[in-house]
């Protein structure tokens, strides 16, 4: 039995220990914003924040989770207090730029950035690249993944 | 059947037949907040009803192309709403199951605008004629003193709102085929949504975790599937299953299903059966499965461009393409033959959802769900392979994870339905990425020789190209196989794209299937189709032309861009021909600063190419330059900056068109340097992305796009900007150190190899 707490909400699930974590969250709690795209810890497609890091959920065990505290896409807003059903700054940006195509990727972009922002409120591009390298568009919708994250950087600086 | 009834259309409901048009009921309200599915409700439906209006104004489109990133729905919604005269705001739309009403249902080839256009639009103008008429006279007015705006009928100070008509049961005409073929579009100077910029409606809920794709759905009472793929795609059969392990280690694990497929399509496929996805995946990787036969186990790469080598060089193989004049003579007695070998590599779709299908049981319906772009080939092939009437299957959809071609053939909703027959329960496959990319229909290793001959101005006496390709069609869809000029049969959607448009007095082109490519796996189409790998040979062979007639690589293309004869263009989809193509390398060329390219640093090159998609019959004419630069000691290649100047006629969705050249353009660039598999035993050696590597944030090059805008008829968007990226970079090569590269991808090994050459 594995407890722990996503989004706010404590959980407790009857699953073996390996189970990754991306898989509690998309097939036992059905939070399914959180995607399946490679296993391998490559695509970043699954990325969620765990104790307040960017974890890749296909590869984290849910025996490794114990009382930890996870907030997927569907949690980000509320975990980063904005008032109940608006979006979370990142998410307002991401659609100022127009960003996604499928779409597919965008939770664990949103994801990632989120941390690139609180790693470097007002990112250069080669932090970016760095930070967000790991997160692969097969749609290739880079040009507005970048212009989103500084179109929010360029807000959270202004408030 | 003309006649048109009226006597079932509901007072709450208002709908445009553009076929037949029986008029009846439907609800737009959404099967789930945010799943973009409406399934078909009611009876007596007919075919090409595109949208209904409600009796509160709320107008709700119909889409029956998929959404998988193009924002298809936004576009196709505008040109309804442009010639309907549609508040936008009042706009929505729904994207539709399979009923046979929708006609056929394919979204590929970036036809989604194009093809749909004229009906789309005439649909919308019937609604507004129909509103204008019911309209004026309920204010007892003649129509021809009122005009339509905002969702409005307009007389003068008085005006009714389409609501008004639409909830007090006003409106009652009815268009036939031919009224609706009969009616004239507005000039583009009333354009009034066209053309302009718009929020697409797909993308809020892509930023929520909130959109459903094909791998989210769940169903009551479903088992999760993952496939045990066999070693090679075709002749394998189980003889053998040991699940022990499975049963011992893993707890979810349910049951095996071997997959006996009638059709032939999923051939040794095993199935492991669990509770959860994971479990079935613990288990798939712990059988051991049995298989006897098998074909192609041996086969390489250099075995498939070998076998392309061989049969371009024979002239008694393939089928003519097109062909213009005699260009046999010319190069059997010029002095000098331009003569080139190009090759590409197989490439993978690698879409980031893995393909997956859930198939259940609805009454005497069999139901579907997943991500599916040619819904009318899946649908047939899954109704054979249950052994039931087409009738009785419905395949509903979600958001595409991706598409890029992947999910043309569908062959995986196959063995889930064959599961779901055999344990009579729904059944969710889910591939894992290593599964989706060892059987994906990937593209096919190609192989081409072009010749061409010069006279002293230049211009071409002959031009002959053979490509020799595994076709993607014949396998799926042999109805699609076109006539060859000479008899026999073409694969248009295999040599697509070497039919250009510079000027030639001869030219020829002849495609042949490479037959080993089929033999050993399915090719299939990806991103900008054929295109992709024409516009490699064309593009570097016209510019070794003019590298070696001593001409400026720009004006020279500029100068073969006459736009005479059978390059001059056709209405509606190629109005000026050639001319167009010639405008936007001249817009490009000016944009790059390309005449002080001999000035960039050393080993720092420009190359440009000319390119249309995607494909003749309905071009989007592009003018691309590359700025690379090659660092000798390493082969690396570093794309530094791409400029394109595109021409695609009216812009439905103008953001969403710059969106599609963006990630077109990054498509070509990723698979001109960092993607590209070679096949080894029979099937792709990479099988996920730790070593299968598109393109990521840190390696995009900058990008300066810029569209010609005009009111010509919309063509494609989804794969042109693909084809012109990867031959200009590797002019560019040429450009920044001499050398020639005739080969897709352009690895660093390769570049090397080159220098030392």
């Amino acid at each position: 039995m594995a407890r722990f707490v996503v989004n706010g909400r404590r959980v407790e699930v009857d699953v073996p220990d390996d189970t990754p974590l991306l898989w509690v969250l998309r097939d036992e709690i059905g939070l399914t914003g959180t995607k399946f795209g490679c296993g391998i810890a490559q695509c970043g497609a699954c990325t969620v924040h765990v104790d307040g890091q960017a974890r890749r959920s296909c590869v984290t065990p849910i025996s490794s989770l114990e009382d930890s505290d996870v907030t997927t896409i569907e949690g980000l807003a509320a975990a980063a207090d904005v008032p109940d059903s608006d979006l979370h700054p990142l998410q307002r940006a991401w659609i100022e730029a127009q960003a996604p195509q499928c779409g597919y990727c965008q939770s664990g972009q949103i994801m990632q950035a989120a941390m690139l922002l609180l790693e470097a409120p007002d990112p250069t591009d080669q932090q970016i690249s760095d930070g967000m390298a790991g997160n692969l568009c097969r749609c290739m919708a880079y040009v507005r993944i970048r212009k989103a994250i500084k179109l929010a950087a360029a807000k959270q600086e202004a408030n | 059947m003309d006649a048109v009834t009226t006597s079932s259309m509901s007072r709450r409901w208002f709908l445009i037949a553009t076929a037949s048009g029986i008029a009846t009921g439907m609800t737009s309200g959404s099967a789930g907040a945010r799943v973009p599915v409406e399934r078909s409700l009611g009876e007596g439906y007919q075919p090409t009803v595109w949208y209904t209006i409600a009796d509160d104004g709320k107008i709700t489109v119909h889409i029956h192309m998929v959404e998988m990133g193009q924002h298809v729905g936004t576009a196709l919604a505008r040109i309804v709403a442009e010639e309907l005269e549609a508040d936008w705001d009042d706009v929505t739309f729904v994207h539709v199951d399979t009923d046979p009403k929708w006609g056929y249902m394919v979204t590929g080839g970036s036809w989604s605008v194009n093809h749909n256009f004229f009906a789309f639009s005439r649909a919308g103008a019937a609604g507004r004629i129909a509103l204008i008429e019911s309209g004026a006279r309920a204010m007892g007015v003649a129509p021809a003193d009122c005009v339509a705006r905002d969702s409005h009928v307009i007389a003068g100070a008085r005006s009714m709102s389409y609501a008004d008509i639409v909830s007090r049961g006003l409106v009652e005409r009815q268009f036939s085929k031919d009224a609706l073929e009969q009616i004239e579009l507005k000039p583009a100077s009333e354009r009034r949504l066209l053309n302009k910029d718009t929020k697409a409606r797909d993308i809020p809920a892509k930023v929520d975790g909130s959109a459903t794709y094909g791998i989210d759905r769940t169903v009551d009472g479903m088992v999760y599937a993952r496939p045990v793929m066999p070693p090679v795609r075709f002749g394998c059969v189980v003889v053998d299953v040991q699940d022990q392990a499975a049963r011992e280690k893993v707890p979810c694990y349910l049951n095996h299903v071997v997959i006996d497929d009638p059709t032939g399509t999923a051939q040794g496929w095993v199935l492991a059966i669990g509770e959860t996805w994971f479990a079935a995946s613990r288990a798939a990787e712990l059988m051991k499965v049995t298989w006897e036969g098998g074909q192609g186990q041996h086969v390489s790469e250099a075995d498939l461009i070998a076998e392309g080598e061989r049969v371009v060089e024979d002239e008694s193989l393939g089928s003519i393409f097109m062909r213009e004049g005699e260009p046999g003579e010319v190069l059997s007695t010029a002095e000098t033959v331009h003569q080139g070998l190009y090759t590409t590599n197989t490439v993978l779709h690698m879409q980031l959802e893995p393909v997956n299908a859930i198939a259940w049981r609805d009454g005497d319906v069999w139901r579907f769900h997943g991500g599916n772009q040619w819904q009318s080939l899946t649908l047939p092939l899954v109704a054979k392979a249950l052994g039931v009437d087409p009738s009785k299957v419905v395949f509903e959809t979600s958001y595409l994870g991706g598409g890029f071609g992947r999910r043309l053939y569908c062959d995986f909703f196959v063995p889930a339905a064959l599961a779901a027959k055999a344990l009579d329960r729904p059944v969710k496959l889910v591939l894992a990425r290593g599964d989706d990319a060892e059987f994906d229909c990937p593209r096919s290793p190609t192989v081409h020789r072009v010749r061409s001959v010069t006279g002293e101005d230049g211009a071409l006496r002959a031009y002959d190209h053979a490509c020799a390709a595994g076709w993607s069609t014949a396998p799926i869809a042999p109805n699609f196989l076109a006539e060859g000029v000479d008899g026999g049969k073409i694969d248009p959607f295999s040599i697509n794209g070497a039919d250009h448009w510079y000027a030639a007095e001869t030219m020829r082109v002849r495609t042949i299937n490479n037959e080993l490519v089929q033999k050993t796996f399915l090719p299939g189409n990806l991103r900008s189709v054929s295109s992709g790998y024409t516009h490699w040979a064309v593009e570097t062979h016209i510019d070794e032309v003019a590298h070696a007639l001593g001409r400026d690589p720009a004006a020279y293309r500029i100068a073969l861009l006459d736009a005479q004869g059978r390059n001059a263009g056709s209405a509606p989809h190629a109005v000026g021909g050639a001319a167009r193509l010639r405008a936007v390398l001249e817009r490009v060329v000016e944009m790059s600063g390309w005449r002080d390219r001999d000035d960039l640093p050393k080993d720092v090159g420009m190359g440009v190419s000319g390119a249309f998609g995607q494909e003749r019959g309905m071009p989007t004419w592009i003018g691309t330059v590359a700025q690379v630069k090659v660092d000798r000691k390493t082969g690396e290649l570093d794309v530094q900056k791409i400029w394109a100047a595109v021409d695609a006629g009216t812009l439905a969705h103008p953001d969403g068109a710059l969106a599609q050249m963006e990630g077109a353009i990054l498509w070509g660039v990723s698979m001109a340097v960092h993607e590209g598999t070679l096949i080894e035993s029979g099937l792709p050696r990479d099988r996920n992305f730790d070593t299968y590597t598109p393109l990521r944030m840190h390696q995009v090059p900058a990008l300066e796009i810029d569209f010609v805008i005009n009111d010509h008829m919309p063509v494609g968007l989804g794969e042109p900007g693909v084809v012109g990226t990867g031959p200009a970079i590797g002019n560019a090569v040429f450009h920044a150190i001499g050398k020639r590269l005739r080969a897709l991808p352009m690895r660093p090994a390769d570049i090397l190899a080159a220098l030392e050459a």
